[in-house]
């Protein structure tokens, strides 16, 4: 999946005097202040974070309340999916307009009938919403598929991604890794066939 | 395509009682007239705007057509755009569930939740319009009594309900954006109304849900804040009729909660006062319902965390609140092994924290944390005493521990907590004496309190003389230990000294759980509550006339004739000092004040 990306980066962190008993609580709680959220210094959304106390000695700040800024070392895991790039979501609804997926737990995505590819049809099977591919029978979306889709764009105030399945290689994650194992096979088989011969 | 070869007639759009087909034909038909807007083309768009505008209930054929539009619209929420169909948009936003029939709310809520998940954009105006439902219109709170206005709330609110839950699982974050806008909509305080006791009775409702996993905290935060809020507003002094500015804490009318009567009334303000009276009780038998509810799923111990840290933030020090802090005592009161005994031990951590290092002094919350244990320790009926002697005896330790350590300051207001400490101590066992001291081992445990109240800074002196008095007289008559010198009080209730230690906020008049004075929340305490006349003291409350003091043992040399305890327990109530002054003497006798059921100062003489 696209999107995430794992940074080191250096950071500052400004405790106020009265947490200087336990600096690393104070530490871990500025920065998880900043989770699920976009943040435009570190380029993304930040998922998680890893935090090393790198110096002994801090700064402190001239004002009313000394703040004291604490050089840390942090390793970030961001999410910023790009247009274009591909990212991968549970279908959590699928009506016959829409198709609601779940990405990483916390980002809603919509893919919208317009910006689904012709072969893909809206069918009720058993009393269940699905898409049907009509070219490929067995590749089915429906409640609970994991789904690869391609981001058109990112509105990072709700981390709401606008989808596509349009591209030939979004879809049932499934499906299509099977799909790629077979071509390897066959490309396999091929090579061999043609070293006998 | 123009909007040339759209119909133009727009009745048959909507092909009422259809098919799948012609739905998908008017799904098709409005994407279209969406379409046209921009290119300037706008009939059709404009017969959607005042379709949606209409507001007539009892038109069914409006009806149906506004049903099919909604079904319509709902199926094109990705052709909608933000800037150009802005109209409609405003539209659907200001619709309200309230003026429409079920079929109608249905295709609204549908849209709802549609616009919400397909489009960041239209998330927060999604959520603020099925908030705003939570206050019904005035012309539902009239009605509230007849049973179509009531079949019609549960309608509007179950569905709204079944929307916020339905976008919370489209969208993960919505919780997160929905608290604060729950906060914004809160309804201020009215005199009249009583829409905030529904939109209270709602956010309980979300708290139960998935949502409330997210948000139960700040939920609770709100709620315990318009309770306060709305507590502090109503004036008690004034609604009991007392004028005299002494007395602080509450008076205990159990006489006439116990017959069931109405709270007496100022003449001052009567309505405006009522009103906030009427609407604090139901608000708190609403919180009553829902803490009853959370305790039959299992989950009161996962909410009363939650509880007690907006207890602890908007009551703990509010010394004037007298009704929300029942909430606790509610709570407490379902589940005394698990909540019942979590509270008392968090209240006794909060006034032991004055021992921890710590970068501000927060003298009063450790004083009103101790007065809240103490009035707890005394009043819940549902407390056993080994719970009750366990707290004490840390009590007792602590103050011994402080005594020992202590510098020579000898202002009262220098050691604040000793003597909060003490006169907690004193109150608990002003309640609890007899059955305290009717097991051996508790009362043992209790042995250190002499030696601290015979300390140089002279606790007795200074705590607050009517509990003194109680204390010492159930004390002696006890047998728990005998002080020489004697404390006449004159009838004093409260002395400089007390003033001193209690400070600016009177924490030594402060008994935070004497009883609730609201009649429908009282009716859920009392069956767990402690009245005072419900007491019994060590001594015989209604012997004054008796010569007979056979209940006061003073050091060996009287026998009781009547309380015939064993040689062992004869012994162990020889921990006494040899008296100057013998109790056998009725004048001396009456001089001590005993503790009054109406704990205030009066002109008239007290009733018994």
């Amino acid at each position: 999946m696209e999107g995430l990306k794992l940074t080191n980066a250096e950071l500052m962190v400004y405790i106020h005097p009265s947490k200087s008993g336990n600096k690393l609580k104070a530490i871990c709680r500025e920065l998880s202040s900043l989770l699920f959220q976009y943040d435009e210094t570190f380029d993304g959304v930040l998922l998680a974070f890893d935090v090393t106390v790198k110096s002994k000695g801090a700064k402190i700040l001239a004002g009313l309340n000394p703040y004291f800024g604490v050089k840390v070392e942090a390793s970030l895991l961001l999410f910023n999916p790009k247009p274009n790039s591909l990212v991968e979501g549970k279908i959590v609804k699928i009506s016959p307009e829409t198709i609601h997926v779940i990405v990483l737990g916390f980002s809603a995505a919509v893919v919208t009938d317009i910006d689904i590819r012709e072969e893909f049809k809206y069918r009720m099977r058993n009393g269940e919403d699905c898409f049907v591919s009509s070219s490929h029978k067995r590749h089915v979306l429906k409640v609970g598929t994991m789904l690869r889709l391609q981001v058109e764009s990112f509105d990072e105030e709700v981390m709401h991604i606008a989808g596509s399945l349009l591209p030939a290689n979004t879809g049932c994650v499934k499906w299509l890794e099977q799909q790629s194992e077979e071509a390897l096979h066959m490309d396999r088989d091929d090579h061999k066939r043609r070293k006998i011969a | 395509m123009g909007a040339s070869e759209a119909l133009t007639d727009p009745s048959s759009l909507y092909n009422v009682g259809n098919n799948d087909l012609s739905d998908t034909e008017t799904v098709l038909n409005v994407r279209n007239a969406l379409a046209s807007v921009q290119n300037g083309e706008s009939d059709l768009y404009d017969q959607f705007v005042e379709t949606i505008q209409i507001n007539n209930r009892s038109d069914d054929a409006l009806g149906a057509q506004l049903d099919a539009l909604l079904k319509a619209l709902s199926g094109s929420v990705a052709c909608i755009d933000v800037n150009h169909h802005r109209r409609i948009l405003s539209g659907i936003f200001g619709m309200s569930l309230w003026d429409h029939k079920p079929h109608v709310m249905d295709a609204l809520v549908d849209l709802i939740i549609s616009l919400a998940a397909t489009s960041g954009k239209y998330l927060d105006n999604c959520l603020n319009m099925l908030i705003r439902h939570f206050v019904p219109p005035p012309w539902v709170i009239d009605r509230l009594w007849q049973n179509r206005v009531i079949v019609q709330k549960q309608d509007v609110l179950s569905r709204v309900h079944g929307a916020l839950l339905k976008i919370s699982l489209l969208v993960p974050l919505a919780p997160s954006r929905l608290l604060p806008m729950l906060a914004q909509q809160l309804p201020k305080i009215n005199k009249k109304d009583q829409v905030v006791v529904i939109y209270v009775e709602n956010l309980l409702k979300l708290e139960n849900s998935s949502i409330g996993q997210v948000g139960g905290g700040m939920i609770f935060m709100m709620v315990m804040e318009r309770l306060r809020d709305l507590d502090l507003e109503i004036d008690w002094d004034d609604i009991l009729q007392d004028d005299s500015n002494r007395g602080m804490f509450d008076m205990e009318l159990e006489d006439a909660m116990n017959e069931g009567d109405e709270l007496p009334v100022g003449s001052l303000n009567q309505d405006t006062s009522r009103g906030k009276i009427e609407s604090l009780d139901k608000l708190m038998v609403a919180c009553f319902d829902h803490l009853e509810s959370c305790n039959l799923h299992g989950r009161l111990d996962q909410v009363f965390e939650k509880l007690f840290d907006s207890f602890e933030n908007f009551i703990l020090n509010t010394y004037k609140s007298k009704v929300s802090q029942f909430l606790m005592f509610y709570a407490c009161s379902l589940d005394p092994e698990n909540c019942g005994v979590k509270f008392g031990s968090k209240l006794l951590d909060i006034f032991l924290s004055s021992n921890k290092p710590r970068p501000t002094r927060q003298v009063s919350l450790w004083m009103s944390a101790v007065a809240y244990l103490a009035s707890y320790l005394a009043r819940g009926k549902f407390l056993p005493v080994s719970y009750v002697a366990t707290m004490l005896k840390r009590l007792v330790d602590e103050c011994a521990d402080y005594c020992r350590i202590c510098n020579d300051d000898i202002r009262p207001e220098a050691h604040q907590l000793l003597y909060s400490g003490c006169q907690a101590i004193m109150y608990v066992l002003c309640f609890r004496m007899r059955s305290i001291l009717d097991v051996p081992r508790f009362r043992s445990e209790l042995i250190p309190l002499e030696s601290i109240l015979m300390h140089r800074l002279n606790p007795l002196m200074v705590c607050l003389p009517s509990v003194v008095a109680e204390f010492l007289r159930q004390a002696k008559a006890g047998g728990l230990f005998v002080v020489s010198d004697s404390f006449i009080f004159e009838d004093l209730l409260e002395s400089e000294l007390s003033r001193a230690f209690g400070g600016c906020e009177r924490l030594d008049t402060f008994f935070p759980f004497d009883p609730c004075l609201l009649k429908s929340s009282n009716s859920n305490i009392s069956g767990n509550f402690i009245y005072w006349s419900m007491v019994r003291p060590t001594y015989d409350k209604d012997d004054d006339e008796e010569e007979d003091d056979a209940e006061i043992i003073v050091n060996g040399d009287e026998e009781s004739d009547e309380e015939d305890e064993g040689d062992l327990d004869y012994a162990l109530n020889k921990m006494s000092i040899t008296p100057k002054h013998s109790f056998k003497n009725k004048m001396e006798r009456e001089r001590l004040v005993k503790m009054p059921s109406m704990i205030r100062p009066s002109t008239s003489p007290e009733s018994l």
